[in-house]
């Protein structure tokens, strides 16, 4: 065999037609849910300073489900939510965002960019800025810091924005100051911008808290609406919100899942009687 | 209503006011230079070389509250160490004028610096090489600076330090330089720092000419750095560093690197801080350590404090007016300067929160309502 010969063979096992070489094959991002799974969260450990914030926590989400997470203060809902979108570190167990993403080894911003959303307890929008702002920055986009310098508004950029006002019924108030809108209209945007991001997840914590029963009514369509097309994880505390919107309710307590079933379910479910309506009837009493 | 909240959200970072600013600082300064140069002497309307000059070092600090105002008022990022890159890029053009004397120094040595013979040293420490040429000496006063600030924020931002802690680390960093820079061992001229300049690009320092020159390509290099970094921050990147300021986390779990746009506008300012100093120092003719005292760096702020912060003309106004009223009181009281500054920052603190740019808004507003009901009638 000449020399010849071996540099063209060779060339050819490093070229190989039929191949493409790592670097060069789109970061992936797709979310493989083939079990029809989105969300796997398993053996989920943490606590702070000696209190079991997750205890051996294990949650699995369904692709486009619309599941409600329900539990006395302290239970691990918001903790959960934290560890799921990279906000907190767990000590052990493992989160699985389809079946291909770790989002334990991922930071906050690569989770988001990967299509989980996140609503705040308490509403953070961006107040010093319009609400169309606030919706811009927010849609699905490369958010580097060059690409973001020289980017530019694209009509179809335009339109979902419109869209997304059109949803939440923002559209008349799209150049006031987002500081300027009221408690439950910066609630709505907070979901708008999520919306705007296409996410495949959606993390919602109290969405109706400070809402009026109307627009809580509207809110319960639209996380509804939402469910199917996309996965939609509520934590919630007004039980009647909870009741009008859950086909499944998981009930935390003590950082695990107590229970979970529909909500029929899981009010004659004995444990939960005990140690979570039980505790808020007793709470109610209390008051009175 | 609509139209106005419109005219709010719009008008606050648009460039509504970037055009008449920089026509007017341009005219300024034409107008300026040329009573300088074109009218006698005894004319009521000649500009002396000493007040080119002085408005020439209030353009620097002008540029400089641009810095600050840009990293502090639009990031919340609160530096209390920007003269650090500011006497950096001084350094960078010191040391390039120094090159220039040649053998005209007090030693008539053509290679060292008088105070290098004076400390019996015999050959260039390294990092003095190169610096005979204009170009590199330039490239080094945005280089240093920027090297810094990446090094500087990437170690901070990336940790999550944020609020007072950095300001304190910014601080220490102003003040470990001015430690350092005191020193003889450390080449800079220790104590004294870099003086007695002859000339720059072979143009002699003390002309009219070349103090004219200096002064307007000062005003040049504001206008050019004031409407680039208006671009820059009404653009989408700009909203970002809105948003970073306004709710951090937010903007994490909506997919931005937070860090990664901190450091970058860190940068970019650390950048411009020292293109200031680079045109401080031959307008003054001195550069020494004295210029990292921390002092100085919080002068910067309660600059920008003044003339209101998160708008880059105000940056600018308060740096100017602030300078001046420092030039007039040192000349009357020198001692009731500093009582003076700190009187002004508690009365703008208190009572003009917004600065000089608010109270001009403010006087805006009440004005506009009016106006567009009368439009409508």
């Amino acid at each position: 065999m000449s020399a010849n010969e071996n540099t063209v063979e060779s060339f050819r096992e490093t070229f190989r037609r039929d191949q493409v070489w790592p670097f060069l094959t789109p970061a992936q991002t797709k979310v493989n849910v083939d079990n029809q799974m989105i969300l796997y969260v398993e053996d989920l450990n943490l606590s702070f300073d000696g209190f079991k914030a997750l205890n051996n926590l294990n949650l699995y989400v369904n692709d486009g489900e619309l599941r409600c997470l329900i539990g006395a203060n302290g239970a691990g809902k918001t903790t959960l939510m934290d560890v799921i979108t990279g906000k907190t570190q767990c000590d052990s167990g493992t989160v699985f965002f389809g079946q291909t993403h770790n989002l334990l080894n991922k930071d906050e911003a690569a989770i988001a960019q990967l299509g989980i959303g996140r609503k705040f307890q308490k509403p953070t929008v961006f107040e010093e800025q319009s609400v169309f702002d606030n919706l811009e920055l927010s849609l699905k986009t490369d958010k580097g810091v060059l690409p973001t310098l020289f980017s530019r508004l694209t009509p179809t950029q335009i339109d979902r924005i419109d869209e997304v006002l059109k949803i939440v019924g923002l559209a008349k108030h799209r150049f006031m100051l987002a500081g300027a809108l009221s408690h439950g209209q910066k609630q709505w945007l907070e979901i708008g911008m999520l919306l705007a991001a296409d996410p495949r997840l959606l993390l919602i914590d109290e969405p109706v808290a400070g809402m009026t029963p109307q627009e809580t009514e509207k809110t319960a369509e639209l996380l509804t609406s939402l469910a199917g097309e996309r996965t939609v994880i509520v934590v919630e505390h007004d039980m009647e919100f909870v009741r009008s919107i859950a086909r499944t309710v998981t009930v935390l307590h003590q950082g695990s899942v107590l229970a979970e079933g529909t909500m029929d379910q899981i009010q004659s479910n004995r444990d939960v009687i005990e140690v979570y309506l039980g505790e808020s009837e007793i709470a109610e009493g209390e008051e009175v | 209503m609509t139209r106005l909240t419109e005219w709010f959200s719009a008008g606050r970072s648009s460039g509504k006011h970037t055009l008449p600013f920089v026509v007017i600082l341009l005219t300024m300064t034409l107008l300026a230079s040329a009573a300088n140069l074109f009218l006698p002497a005894d004319s009521a309307l000649y500009v002396s070389t000493y007040t080119i000059t002085l408005l020439g070092k209030y353009l620097c600090y002008a540029m400089l509250a641009l810095a600050v105002d840009i990293i502090w008022g639009y990031c919340g990022i609160l530096s209390l160490g920007h003269g650090a890159f500011f006497a950096l890029g001084g350094y960078a053009m010191g040391m390039y004028l120094m090159r220039q004397i040649g053998d005209r120094g007090v030693y008539g040595n053509p290679l060292l610096p008088d105070f290098m013979v004076f400390l019996d040293w015999k050959e260039l420490p390294w990092f003095w090489l190169g610096m005979d040429h204009f170009w590199f000496a330039m490239l080094m006063a945005v280089v240093v600076p920027g090297i810094l600030a990446f090094v500087f924020g990437w170690l901070a931002f990336r940790s999550r330090v944020t609020g007072v802690y950095l300001s304190i680390m910014t601080q220490a960093l102003t003040y470990a330089l001015l430690l350092a820079f005191f020193r003889n061992e450390m080449g800079f001229g220790g104590n004294n720092g870099l003086t007695d300049f002859k000339e720059i690009l072979g143009f002699d320092l003390q002309a009219d000419s070349t103090r004219v020159s200096l002064f307007m390509i000062t005003a040049l290099l504001l206008a050019v750095l004031f409407v680039v970094s208006q671009r820059i921050l009404s653009s989408r990147f700009g909203k970002v560093v809105l948003a970073i300021r306004d709710a951090e986390s937010r903007s994490r779990f909506i997919g931005y690197r937070t860090d990664r746009y901190k450091v970058w506008l860190f940068v970019y300012s650390a950048v411009i801080a020292g293109i200031a100093g680079a045109l401080y120092v031959p307008q003054v003719g001195i550069i020494n350590p004295g210029e990292f005292s921390p002092i100085n760096s919080i002068e910067m702020v309660i600059w920008v404090a003044v003339g209101g912060r998160g708008t880059l003309i105000g940056a600018i106004i308060g740096a100017i007016l602030v300078n001046y009223a420092k030039t007039r009181f040192t000349a009357i009281m020198p001692d009731a300067w500093l009582f003076a500054l700190g009187a002004m920052f508690v009365l703008v603190t208190l009572y003009l929160p917004k600065g000089l740019m608010g109270l001009y808004a403010q006087m805006m507003a009440k004005r506009r309502p009016a106006k567009t009901q009368e439009s409508e009638a």
